[in-house]
């Protein structure tokens, strides 16, 4: 069984009983085609399940909790965050640009909403399948495992994106709505045209997105590890707050840069003015080697596993 | 089928798993390579950029200070990264509840003099634009926060933008506001230790070295007295521009620098001119500095609270104190000068006022009691200032050693 299961691309049917390995050699080559087939099979599944339509229900509702409570807060007058600037950053300066709630959401949702969701998704991609029995009949099809994992990183890649987005846009409409928008001041004190702002806001969306690139990497290559969805969500979720935990021990300094959480906060950066790219750099290049080294992790298990559900 | 032919088919079949199960293996090799190559990466690329000091014409020490006093350099922006390691007891949160209650009770948290305290430890990254000598802005990058100081013309404005609080004054106390209180570029530290230069120092250029991309000599300074704390100076100045580049302090007891400043980056192009503009937002809380009457009284505050970051220039920044307290003394020459000033109590040494109390009892214990002609006294030591308090209240503090401090005590009496 082991030996028709090791040619992965080219004998999808592999996974099957013995002696379909023969018939499989003459299932002709899949054309590229098929490959956006099968990613735009793979979206519809996704973005139509429940569960995923909850999680980014509880992400929109972050911005419009935290709209809501900076508007009730300084209703008197009042500026949000108390004295010493406590409470996620840039909340300070949402009651006076409803912009900035945009930025406030990112940095309250990136710590752990928006990872969570990626978790759950990611550690689902393959052991929730495998779970539900489908795994197989995904093999079946002349998708191969290498294609197959390629179409599930870039699903889990597209949920990162429109996870924060929806984010983004639930705290712009509700910052506009609740606060007023204009001209805004960067934390570096000069001021920029709304205009710039919110091209600074998608810059900014597009950084966070990147930032979950590594940990989708680190997902997908739990999921290819276990054949139980939820042991992989679990696992993926325990890692991130375990590597949360951990980037917050100052003895750790010396490996704490090398935590895929360590730069996350660095879309700030963004609104500095000239922005500081080092650590925005540093971020990208973390999540590019999680993403390779996690990657190749789950291809190498993934292709040479026996898929026997 | 016959028993042979069957373990026949076996043992191919073993064969071909063993085979499998190699080439299964070898994919591993793929991610456990990445790592590789990325550690690698990380581990070479800086030994590799390292290109070596640069090769530049011989220059003698004169010549070189010269070279900084002619440096006309108007335009600049850049990063620098300051470190400070003054060896003081790691207080953490409690510095920080200190400074937050000061900030509370003493006014805006905008307010640069209880602001620039925070440079007086740890690391910190700062960005510093110039045009002229109407144009300055120095911002201190926090996480995802920044606090600004901008001088244009006669305005100063701080901008603190995790509380989105405002500090305002004019060009009065101002002109001294921006500059002085911000000893932190390599250039102002520079200044303060040749004002030093002397005959109790030896003033020598050591080679050259790179800095933030920039070729430059490497100026040393060094204290030919004893009893000083002072190791070395170390400053490095541009060839082209005499900008002084990286400026290191490191203690006579060895170890790890006490203040290291230097550019990490650097540009003479001339900055963006909204850089230097400043407009409050729309609802930040603006706390205009005091009128020239209660102004001056805060400007001697400033020279207290500065003193952290002061102290480390080493004794010139004490000789500098001098002219900024009321009641200040100082005790002997060059290096080795110690300052005295009289608290007036003996509580005084805790200045946070009406932390007083546990926080005394705190920072006695990490003094060392001593006792001499002056009476009793107890040592605070950090690794480059040591200070003396007695029980009547005077306080002498130096970059000088204990027994230095103590001798400087004794003959003061």
């Amino acid at each position: 069984m082991s030996r028709a299961e090791a040619d992965a691309p080219g004998a999808p049917g592999a996974a099957m009983a013995e002696g379909a390995a023969a018939h499989a050699v003459t299932v002709r080559a899949p054309s590229p085609l098929w490959t956006l087939g099968l990613l735009r099979n793979e979206l519809l599944t996704t973005f139509r399940r429940w569960r995923t339509l909850a999680l980014l229900g509880v992400l929109a509702a972050v911005p419009v909790l935290v709209g809501i409570a900076v508007k009730i807060e300084t209703r008197g007058g009042g500026s949000a965050g108390g004295d010493a600037g406590a409470g996620p950053a840039f909340i300070a300066q949402v009651t006076n640009n409803g912009l900035f709630l945009v930025f406030t959401a990112l940095a309250a949702t990136l710590p752990f909403f928006l990872p969570m969701t990626v978790g759950v998704v990611a550690g689902d991609a393959l052991a929730g399948e495998a779970d539900a029995g489908t795994l197989r009949y995904l093999l079946v099809a002349p998708a191969g495992r290498t294609r197959l994992l390629c179409v599930k990183y870039a699903t889990t890649m597209a949920f990162c994106l429109v996870a924060t987005l929806v984010v983004a846009v639930t705290a712009l409409a509700v910052g506009a709505l609740l606060f007023p928008v204009g001209d805004l001041t960067t934390i570096s004190g000069t001021r920029i045209s709304f205009g710039d702002g919110l091209g600074r806001a998608l810059l900014i969306a597009l950084v966070v997105a990147a930032s979950l690139i590594g940990l989708a990497a680190l997902g997908l290559f739990v999921s290819t590890l276990t054949g139980s969805g939820i042991a992989a969500m679990a696992t993926t979720v325990g890692l991130l707050i375990t590597v949360q935990i951990l980037d917050q021990i100052p003895q750790l300094h010396a490996i704490r840069p090398y935590f895929f959480s360590h730069y996350w906060l660095s879309f700030a950066d963004l609104m500095r003015d000239p922005v500081y790219w080092p650590d925005l750099l540093k971020n990208l290049e973390l999540q590019a080697l999680y993403a390779a080294v996690f990657g190749s992790a789950a291809w190498a298990r993934f292709t040479s596993k026996d898929i026997t559900t | 089928m016959a028993p042979y032919a069957s373990d026949d088919s076996r043992d191919a079949e073993e064969t071909d798993d063993l085979r499998a199960g190699r080439r299964k293996a070898a994919r591993y090799v793929v991610p456990v390579a990445v790592v590789g190559v990325a550690a690698a990466t990380i581990g070479l690329v800086p030994a590799l950029a390292d290109s070596g000091d640069p090769d530049l014409p011989k220059i003698t020490a004169q010549q070189l200070i010269d070279k900084i006093a002619a440096s006309d350099v108007q335009q600049l922006s850049g990063t620098v990264r300051i470190s400070t390691d003054l060896g003081l007891p790691d207080l953490g949160g409690l510095a920080d509840s200190l400074t937050s209650g000061a900030a509370s009770g003493g006014g805006a948290s905008a307010d640069p003099s209880s602001r620039l305290t925070e440079l007086a430890s740890g690391t910190h990254t700062l960005r510093v634009a110039a045009d002229g000598p109407d144009k300055q802005k120095v911002s201190l990058l926090e996480n995802a926060a920044e606090y600004s100081v901008i001088h244009h013309g006669k305005d100063v404005w701080a901008y603190d933008s995790k509380s989105d609080e405002v500090y305002h004054s004019t060009a009065a106390d101002g002109s001294g506001g921006a500059k002085d209180e911000v000893p932190a570029t390599p250039k102002d530290l520079t200044d303060e230790a040749l004002k030093s230069v002397d005959d109790t120092t030896s003033v020598t250029v050591d080679g050259t070295e790179r800095v933030a991309g920039r070729d430059a000599y490497k100026l040393v300074i060094k204290p030919k007295q004893s009893g000083t704390t002072v190791g070395a100076i170390s400053v490095a100045v541009d060839a082209k521009t005499g900008q002084p580049l990286k400026f290191t302090l490191t203690p006579a007891s060895g170890g790890a620098a006490v203040v290291d400043a230097g550019f990490v980056k650097i540009s003479y192009a001339e900055p963006a001119a909204s850089t230097f503009s400043f407009t409050p937002p729309k609802g930040a809380k603006v706390t205009e500095g005091d009128d020239s009457a209660s102004g001056s009284g805060k400007s001697d505050k400033d020279g207290k609270d500065g003193k952290g970051t002061k102290g480390t220039d080493g004794a010139p920044g004490s000789g500098d104190l001098a002219e900024g307290l009321d009641g200040l003394t100082v005790l002997g020459k060059g290096w080795n000068s110690v300052a005295t000033f009289d608290s007036g109590s003996g509580g005084a040494l805790t200045s946070g006022g009406d932390t007083g109390g546990d926080l005394g009892g705190l920072i006695g214990s990490y003094g060392d009691q001593v006792s001499g002609t002056f009476g009793k006294g107890t040592v605070f030591s950090t690794r480059l200032v040591n200070a003396l308090v007695t029980d009547d209240g005077k306080i002498y503090v130096g970059a000088v050693t204990k027994d230095a401090l103590v001798k400087a005590a004794e003959t003061h009496r």
